[in-house]
């Protein structure tokens, strides 16, 4: 993917959320964003998700603008997968269901067809004993796997990542990461928030360092956590990495 | 995930049919007990022969409310929607209605829509004015049911929509409205109960409905208890199984969240 964003600023408020950010990515398959809670991880997510207007400044993915405005920006949301940290999936719906969602009544697949492309996914991920499951039959590390199924169903140009696994226990996050570790070597292009380091060194082809709305380190993988330059994230890596 | 279930769910078919057998019994005991104490000379006879003034007034009853509770129910989901719009003169008009309706007696409502509002849009037929007010009044009600059961539905999952690309009237089509039919099934019937009672109401603006039908009966036989069981009977055929239907409902929408 390519990935350009120009002086992007996001306010909730008093809170200056992004403060005019900017990036440039060209072909990288990963990046991964890392940072402090409230440091603007999740808000620049969610305006790649198409799901927040920033105020100011402008996004250009794969070289084409993010339009800020509807309807526009909903056939721009149709062409990315998003899995939030939890609550993703419908909870009247079985796991199969939740995945033909998106493909029948957004995407126009006729209804045998969503199926057998859920079927499949499911069937790829080890996931078919769940087929008929709803999300309350399932742990929550397969709900997160059902979700991301349901995400990269519809082909998505990228993935975007908001901390799928921070609500999960060790063993249930180790099953979520080794999903998304899977769909990267298949090629998949994601763009990952994320508390776990060691996953962030090991997937990203690059990782940014977000604090207090700003992009303070960006580059590749092993010099951000090898040589961070700044001491926010010096101080924010050494905290996290301590235990 | 899953909550134990309560022991009275996991009873043998045989005893919970025994239960129901005693609980039965007791409802019967009471009654028994205290029909029984009374000096009252029976006459069904007198009754009987006016079974048929009786019997239009059941249908009366049944058309009336059948009628009001699908307009009531397409009112309450227009208010519900109305009261969740973004255009706040739609809103502030669902709340005005809701509060009005919900704050004067039906009684003072029947009489302004009957002699007032229908008599300046020339509505001459008593019958359509009266499932008319009926379905205003209980309209009120159920938007509010209504909107609490859309109101439940968590900002996450409207977020998942979103972000899945569904439109606006597809997250209410697919995510919210499901949902919140199986949240708002119990409370709506109670009001589709109330509903078919309070059309008894009507009979102020003459229609003949059940209730009335009863009335003239008393008044002519002077068999008071004679003219009122029936009527009682004649309303539980209406109601329970609006009851039974809709405990089936809930079972098969039923899941865990």
């Amino acid at each position: 993917m390519k990935l350009k964003i120009s002086n992007v600023s996001k306010r909730f408020d008093a809170h200056q959320a992004l403060d005019s950010v900017s990036l440039t990515l060209e072909e990288t398959h990963s990046l991964v964003l890392i940072g402090p809670s409230g440091g603007g991880k999740t808000t620049l997510l969610r305006i790649l998700a198409g799901l927040e207007i920033p105020e100011s400044g402008s996004v250009e993915f794969n070289g084409e603008a993010i339009p800020f405005q509807e309807p526009a920006l909903l056939r721009y949301r149709r062409t990315v997968g998003v899995v939030f940290q939890s609550f993703n999936l419908f909870p009247h719906l079985t796991a199969l269901e939740n995945i033909m969602l998106p493909l029948e009544k957004v995407h126009g697949h006729q209804r045998a067809r969503a199926r057998d492309a859920a079927l499949q996914l499911l069937g790829r991920f080890q996931l078919d004993a769940h087929a008929d499951k709803k999300p309350a039959a399932l742990s929550g590390g397969q709900r997160q796997r059902v979700a991301i199924a349901r995400a990269v169903a519809i082909k998505p140009r990228v993935v975007l990542f908001d901390e799928p696994t921070s609500a999960l226990d060790p063993e249930m996050t180790a099953e979520v990461l080794d999903m998304i570790e899977r769909l990267r070597e298949e090629g998949t292009d994601l763009i990952l928030v994320t508390h776990e380091m060691g996953f962030a060194r090991l997937a990203a082809d690059r990782v940014a360092f977000l604090s207090q709305g700003r992009i303070l380190e960006f580059g590749e993988t092993k010099s951000v956590f090898d040589a961070p330059r700044t001491e926010e994230c010096k101080r924010f890596l050494g905290t996290v990495l301590k235990y | 995930m899953t909550e134990a279930p309560h022991p009275a769910a996991t009873a043998s078919p045989l005893s919970k049919f025994a239960a129901a057998v005693v609980a039965a019994a007791m409802v019967a005991a009471v009654f028994y007990f205290s029909f029984h104490q009374i000096t009252y000379r029976w006459n069904w006879q007198a009754v009987l022969n006016y079974r048929s003034l009786l019997f239009w007034g059941w249908l009366m009853t049944l058309s009336i409310s059948s009628a009001s509770l699908f307009l009531s129910t397409l009112t309450g989901v227009i208010f519900a929607l109305a009261r969740r719009s973004e255009i706040l003169p739609l809103r502030y008009f669902g709340h005005i209605y809701v509060e009005l309706v919900r704050g004067t007696p039906l009684v003072v409502q029947i009489l302004i829509f009957f002699y007032v509002v229908a008599d300046a849009f020339h509505v001459g037929n008593r019958y359509l004015v009266g499932v008319l007010i009926l379905s205003f009044f209980s309209g009120a009600y159920i938007s509010e049911i209504v909107r609490a059961g859309i109101e439940s539905i968590s900002q996450s999952q409207l977020e998942s929509a979103k972000a899945i690309g569904l439109t606006r009237a597809q997250t209410y089509r697919y995510v919210i409205f499901p949902q919140a039919i199986r949240l708002s099934l119990p409370p709506l019937v109670g009001q589709f109960v109330s509903l078919i009672k309070d059309s008894s109401l009507l009979s102020i603006i003459a229609v003949n409905e059940f209730t009335q039908a009863a009335r003239d009966i008393n008044s002519i036989t002077y068999s008071t208890l004679e003219s009122y069981i029936p009527l009682a009977i004649g309303y539980l055929i209406l109601t329970l199984p609006i009851s039974l239907w809709t405990r089936l409902l809930e079972k098969r929408l039923r899941f865990e969240t």
